[in-house]
């Protein structure tokens, strides 16, 4: 088992999932802001933060490439370790995909004929799946040229967040469609059949879409011609980054069982991959005030709703209060057992309900103190 | 507005919401309390995968239809199922298999961005012709989606300008615009975020999907601690009472009292900021639905939910005249 603080300060990237609304964004700011406390050369990706969060971050303007955050305004006491930089980005998916056209295309002349196609846009832009490939392809592309210490990577807050693990297999396995494919090569005699085929199905789906979407993808997979190749090469390197011992996957949820729910499904996709979770980190816990069973306090509290009295209704009213939060606490606890099982010795946080949003510095190494204080 | 009126302004209601925030509890708890007036409800559930059947102590539910209550019905409805029952009506029953079984559908779908929510909503429209249910209450997609999903039919109608897809589309759009046939309620929590969140949302879907909002539903609201609960937070305060009553309590039992008061009464009034806030810069009516301390939502909570929406509805009226 790793502590928290032992990945944040020895491991190279940090990929942050779980599902969406359990605090992923403001867990990964966290680290990365104890990345660069600790003396690394720190960078964090986000996807889509909550407005206060980003502009804690300074990232109020939309940009796809890492912004250095001032020292001032993550180390105002001036009390961590030197060397230490902060910089955060977030993920533009369309532009990181059109680079990577540009990066694989024979010739600027094919790079321009795919970007300019209406299908490949709704790819970039809406396909499913194409969020989460971005996202691990902005990761390799630090990894690659940006040289940092620490890359602490949000994941999308889709229901299926981790698709990210097979959203280059998706992609190619779309690109590698044999009724498309056929088209493209339509002058081999061997292939005439099939093309025919093709042909005739293709003026079916017309009949109930149009012509036009069935144009632009006939055009699509012509001009990506070629392009494959690079895409699958990379989609491999990307897939040995994640799997390499210098990358660690922290899971995150909320004791809601909906939300555990979904974290051991991620737990199981991981598990599924060969990946394992290195820490768990459980936001918004409440706590334990006293331990005492929360039918005693009930008891009492009934006693003393029997007696006469402001005084007596008052403690009973403290009581009953005391059992409901105690009761809260027993059942997230309950929730959590069968996933902190699951996850084996990974090491886990609770980060208590603080009652409040964290948007700012203090409350973010607030939520920090708790994260580090786990084995 | 007595429920039944309120059921009776729209046959279709859409639940919408980010995740997390209890959509799917709200959906159940609606439909309840419509059924208990004796109309009869279809839940259509659109992602697959909810606790909707489980709030009900039912099966995971199917493309089949169950009765979950007596007078609740629900049946999923996803894109793929509602695709391949498009083609089949539509005599094309052949292709729709080569379809699916060549993986072209993946392709056919993003060539025409909008088209699995279009189908999904095109079955909704032929459930409402049919009169299948007096309510269709459908439990929408989650967080940013929901708007994605209301606005797709008249993103396609620019987009898809022939064919079969874009007489679906528009008759989509002429559902999703009239008040007197569709409605959508929001759901969100009382915090910031979620907040901010809704606003944003409910404008988005008012301006640009042109589709009427119903009351928002905030859910999982706390209860103030008595009508004293600042009174009830202080150390000392706690001594006393217990004094009072002849007790000598523990320092750890009065830390625990106190601590306890202070933090449901600090989330009662930050509760209350958020509402008062959501009711400031959205000028609709809200239903609060309360938090459940004792145990996860099952059926017996759903039914007290069922309760409340009934009670909040009853009392539109006043809010409208006032």
């Amino acid at each position: 088992m790793t502590a928290i603080a032992d990945l944040v300060h020895q491991r190279h990237i940090l990929i942050c999932c779980g599902t969406g609304g359990v605090g992923k964004t403001t867990t990964a700011a966290t680290l990365a802001i104890e990345g660069a406390r600790r003396g690394r050369d720190t960078v964090v990706v986000t996807i889509d933060p909550a407005k206060r969060l980003a502009n804690t971050l300074g990232l109020e303007h939309l940009s796809n490439t890492p912004r250095e955050i001032p020292r001032d305004i993550w180390d105002p006491a001036r009390d961590a370790t030197p060397g230490g930089h902060l910089h955060a980005m977030m993920l533009d998916t369309e532009t990181t995909f059109d680079q990577l056209v540009e990066t694989y295309a024979l010739d600027g002349e094919q790079a321009q004929r795919i970007l300019e196609n209406r299908f490949y846009r709704n790819i970039a832009g809406a396909l499913s799946g194409t969020q989460e490939y971005m996202a691990m392809e902005k990761l390799y592309e630090l990894h690659d040229r940006g040289g940092f210490d620490l890359i602490v990577v949000d994941t999308p807050p889709t229901r299926h967040a981790l698709d990210f693990l097979d959203a280059p297999r998706r992609l190619t396995r779309m690109l590698d469609n044999r009724v498309f494919r056929l088209l493209m090569v339509p002058t081999r005699t061997t292939l005439r059949v099939g093309t025919m085929a093709a042909q005739a199905f293709l003026r079916t789906i017309s009949r109930v879409v149009g012509t036009e979407p069935v144009d632009d993808v006939v055009a699509f997979f012509r001009a990506f011609e070629g392009m494959e190749e690079g895409f699958r090469d990379r989609a491999a390197e990307v897939m040995k980054l994640l799997a390499a011992d210098e990358t660690a996957f922290v899971l995150i949820t909320s004791p809601r069982r909906d939300a555990v729910e979904e974290a051991e499904y991620f737990a199981q996709r991981l598990a599924d991959g060969e990946f394992a979770v290195d820490a768990l980190v459980v936001n918004r816990v409440h706590i334990h005030y006293w331990g005492v069973a929360p039918d005693v306090l009930r008891a009492r509290a009934l006693e003393l709703g029997a007696e006469p009295g402001d005084a007596a209704a008052r403690l009973a009213l403290r009581y009953e209060n005391l059992a409901e939060f105690e009761d809260v606490a027993g059942r997230e606890r309950r929730e959590l057992a069968g996933l902190e099982e699951r996850i084996g010795d990974a090491s886990v946080a609770h980060v208590p309900e603080l009652g409040h949003d964290v948007h700012d510095f203090t409350a973010l190494r607030a939520v920090a103190d708790h994260l580090l204080a786990a084995g | 507005m007595d429920l039944e009126r309120f059921c009776a302004t729209s046959r279709v209601v859409i639940v919408a919401g980010k995740g997390g925030v209890g959509k799917t509890t709200v959906t159940a708890a609606l439909a309840t309390a419509a059924a208990r007036t004796g109309m009869s409800v279809l839940i259509v559930e659109v992602e697959g995968k909810s606790g909707l059947a489980s709030c009900f102590g039912e099966a995971a539910l199917t493309y089949e239809e169950a009765e979950l209550r007596p007078g609740v019905r629900a049946r999923t409805l996803t894109p793929d199922d509602a695709l391949l029952e498009y083609l089949d009506d539509h005599g094309m029953r052949r292709i729709s298999k080569r379809l699916s079984r060549s993986g072209a559908l993946d392709v056919v779908a993003t060539a025409v961005p909008g088209m699995r929510d279009i189908l999904v909503l095109g079955k909704v429209k032929q459930l409402e012709r049919a009169n299948v249910a007096d309510v269709i209450i459908l439990d929408a997609p989650a967080a940013g989606h929901a708007v994605s999903f209301l606005l797709s039919a008249r993103g396609l109608l620019d987009a898809v300008r022939v064919g079969a897809i874009n007489r679906q589309a528009a008759e989509v759009v002429e559902l999703l615009s009239d008040p007197s046939r569709c409605q959508v309620m929001l759901v969100t929590l009382p915090e910031e975020t979620p907040v901010n969140e809704l606003i944003e949302t409910a404008y988005t879907i008012e301006d640009r999907a042109g589709v009427a909002l119903g009351p928002i539903v905030v859910n999982s609201c706390v209860p103030p601690l008595g009508t004293a609960g600042g009174a009830l937070r202080d150390e000392d305060g706690v001594r006393a009472d217990a004094l009072a009553v002849g007790l000598t309590l523990e320092d750890g039992e009065v830390r625990a009292l106190a601590d306890a008061a202070s933090f449901r009464d600090d989330l009662a009034r930050r509760q209350a900021e958020q509402c008062a806030r959501l009711a400031e810069r959205l000028p609709l009516p809200q239903l609060r639905l309360p938090y459940f301390f004792t145990a996860d939502v099952g059926s017996a909570e759903i039914e007290i939910l069922a309760d409340e929406l009934s009670v909040g509805i009853a009392s539109l009226d006043d809010l409208a005249a006032r």
